[in-house]
């Protein structure tokens, strides 16, 4: 009977050791005869989880806190110390994007060298080949050498050779917060058709909109040791107070709700071209650009956006107060709003997204607090605004 | 345990290392050994053709230029040179080639999980397909300069050479790679060691300089390199006395003393690839950490 577990951890540690002074050659190790003196620590200690078969799982934490160790372990890459991983299915490991592509070689020829390292035969790589490089949409240039590509065509064709590999288990780590907007947009649309086809995903991120996105389940490492394992939402909270020293007790924060009758599909905080973007100045102009879907049309819309700090509603508004009503909504919508000449300063804020009925009193999609960004100082002004002051002086 | 069925043994391998993934690592060892030559010769106009340029120049440097100072009289001592220089290119390029193997892949060995045995496996079947150049460059030579005494019952000893000394290669190749990994200057020690070792090989003199001597001679054949250097030599070149002077040129023993030594080699070539497999299997899961 096939397990209904895609992949199962127990008790997975894994050590890492810390040479001093390693004897990189035979030559040292033979003249300097103590041996290598090294610290060990443990990169992975005592780490245990259950992956469904059709899961998203999210493995988040800070810089070091053995996310991706754990990642490598399940790819095979790394073997651990003590316990066990099991995997059932195939399995492709999106670690870096590209790794093992020759640059002396052509695209055409690192598709194939690529995907056959990836487990692909010949015959299957021929079959998909025409899909990667419509994917990667590098059509003109895959039978250039990589070496003149640009990092983005680079990249966009690992990703490209990768997903094409056709896993039941995939392994992502971090590579999305590549290429331009619109290509990581096309990555995550094919992340969620992964979803959709009931394959497993193990994710390694720490930005928490693509975790609230793609997971269905989250854990969160800290110093190599599980600190909670369970909703997104839960770990969100827990991450939240850990990395920035948070201590909201407000329940609602982070919280999701409505009938989702129109679903918040996406939203990115962006500039004002609409490069996706986590920190702006004071006078940068700030898009919010909400993707909707509705599965059924619904005729009574309205579409808001809250910006507040800590405890106050900085701004609000919807598409009622902006005079612009919504009519009938079907199928997928793009709204945007632009906040123009932002006067905050010297502050981390938190976004509001909503969907309702014109009245309010249904309630579609309600992400409350759900993104956040950060409004930095410009010097000439202390407070939490940054009006432009212009001063003069005057003899009398 | 309960409620989660405990998986079959084959299910529990990574997918890569079930039996029925045989087929797609040999397709990677064929699609690593192409890069491998593609590679090589990407940049260069004549590409293969430079495979084929070297031997032909060994071929005619040595017939002109050294043949009196070397050859000591040995009837086309050319072929004799070539047939001892085409087993030591390949061996000594095979070696060089796939002790470095996975280090080079570093950034493949942490980024990818695949059985990394196809790494050194595969640089050695670069180096057999360069020695398959050169030796059909060689063998169209001596037809060509009617060379045809190979044309003999020592002609069986050519393939069992060549597969008596991938079978060494191959057991080199896991514990060099492995050791490599480790300390990085085992691939300058090997260059150095494989210097001494041409000398210590019957390829530029002939056998009859050193068989005169048992005790010397004994050890002398312990070096696995020097029966399977004897077995090309008896193969291709397959002059074994000099018929105007009686001297010997080769070993002066019958096919089945070559077949003999041939075989001695292949034991201790088992013993040495069984030993290579287990440290590298052992090894496997920590390459990633020490490079």
């Amino acid at each position: 009977m096939p397990s209904d577990f895609a992949v199962i951890g127990r008790n997975v540690s894994k050590r890492f050791r810390l040479y001093h002074e390693r004897p990189r050659s035979l030559k040292e190790r033979l003249v300097n005869l103590r041996g290598a003196r090294f610290e060990e620590f443990w990169a992975l200690d005592d780490v245990s989880f259950e992956i469904e078969r059709g899961e998203s799982y999210a493995i988040v934490g800070a810089n070091g806190s053995g996310k991706s160790t754990l990642l490598k372990c399940l790819a095979g890459i790394l073997r651990p110390e003590r316990g066990e991983i099991s995997t059932h299915g195939r399995m492709a490991s999106l670690l870096e994007l590209g790794a093992g592509f020759h640059p002396d070689l052509t695209g055409r020829e690192n598709v194939f060298l690529n995907a056959s390292i990836l487990g692909l035969t010949k015959k299957e790589t021929e079959r998909v080949f025409e899909e990667i490089v419509d994917f990667a949409e590098l059509e003109p240039f895959i039978d250039m050498q990589v070496k003149h590509y640009s990092s983005g065509m680079y990249v966009r064709l690992g990703f490209a050779v990768a997903v094409h590999v056709d896993p039941e288990i995939l392994l992502v780590d971090e590579v999305l917060a590549v290429g331009d907007e619109r290509f990581q947009r096309k990555c995550l649309d094919r992340i969620d058709t992964f979803k959709h086809d009931g394959r497993t995903i193990v994710l390694v991120t720490h930005a928490m909109d693509m975790m609230r996105r793609v997971a269905t389940r989250a854990m969160f490492l800290d110093k190599g040791k599980t600190v909670i394992e369970g909703p997104p939402l839960d770990v969100i909270k827990s991450l939240r107070q850990t990395l920035h020293g948070e201590s909201h007790t407000e329940s609602d924060i982070g919280e999701e709700r409505g009938n989702r009758r129109i679903q918040i599909h996406r939203v990115v905080i962006a500039d004002g071209d609409g490069a996706q973007r986590q920190v702006f100045r004071p006078g940068d102009d700030l898009q919010v650009i909400i993707d909707l879907e509705a599965q059924e049309p619904v005729d009574d819309v309205m579409v808001g956006i809250g910006i507040s700090d800590d405890r106050d509603l900085i701004l609000g508004t919807n598409s009622e107060l902006q005079a612009r009503p919504l009519g009938v909504m079907h199928g997928k919508t793009r709204i945007r709003f632009t906040c123009h000449n932002l006067p905050m300063q010297d502050r981390r804020y938190l976004m509001t997204v909503g969907v309702t009925s014109k009245d309010s009193g249904t309630i579609y999609h309600w992400q409350e607090r759900f993104y956040s960004f950060i409004c930095e100082r410009t010097g000439l002004s202390d407070g939490i605004l940054d009006i432009p002051v212009t001063m003069e002086v005057e003899p009398l | 345990m309960t409620g989660i069925a405990r998986p079959e043994a084959s299910e529990r391998l990574p997918e890569g290392e079930r039996p029925g993934s045989f087929v797609r690592y040999r397709e990677l060892l064929g699609n690593l050994v192409r890069k491998e030559l593609k590679i090589k010769y990407k940049n260069s106009a004549l590409g293969f053709v430079w495979s084929l340029a070297t031997p032909l120049l060994y071929l005619v440097v040595f017939s002109v230029a050294l043949t009196s100072l070397l050859g000591q009289g040995m009837p086309e001592y050319y072929f004799f040179l070539l047939s001892g220089l085409l087993a030591w290119n390949l061996f000594s390029a095979a070696t060089s080639a796939s002790t470095s193997a996975i280090v080079n892949n570093s950034s493949l060995v942490t980024k990818i999980y695949f059985r990394r045995e196809v790494l050194p496996l595969s640089a050695i079947g670069a180096a057999l397909v360069h020695f398959l150049l050169q030796l059909s460059v060689l063998v169209g030579a001596m037809l060509i300069l009617q060379h045809y005494r190979f044309w003999d019952a020592g002609l069986v000893l050519l393939p069992l050479a060549v597969i008596v000394q991938v079978l060494l290669l191959t057991g080199m190749a896991f514990v060099l790679t492995t050791a490599n990994v480790y300390y990085r200057d085992v691939q300058h020690l090997l260059e150095i060691a494989l210097l001494a070792w041409f000398w210590l090989t019957p390829i530029v003199y002939s056998t009859s300089l050193v068989s005169g001597r048992p005790t010397f001679w004994r050890f002398y054949l312990l070096n696995p390199m020097a029966p399977i250097v004897l077995g090309y030599q008896r193969a291709l070149y397959s002059r074994v006395v000099d018929p105007e002077t009686g001297r010997a040129l080769l070993v002066d023993a019958p096919v089945g003393w070559y077949a003999q030594r041939l075989g001695y080699v292949a034991l201790l070539a088992t013993v040495i690839l069984a030993f290579g497999w287990m440290l590298f299997r052992k090894l496997d899961g920590r390459l990633a950490d020490e490079l």
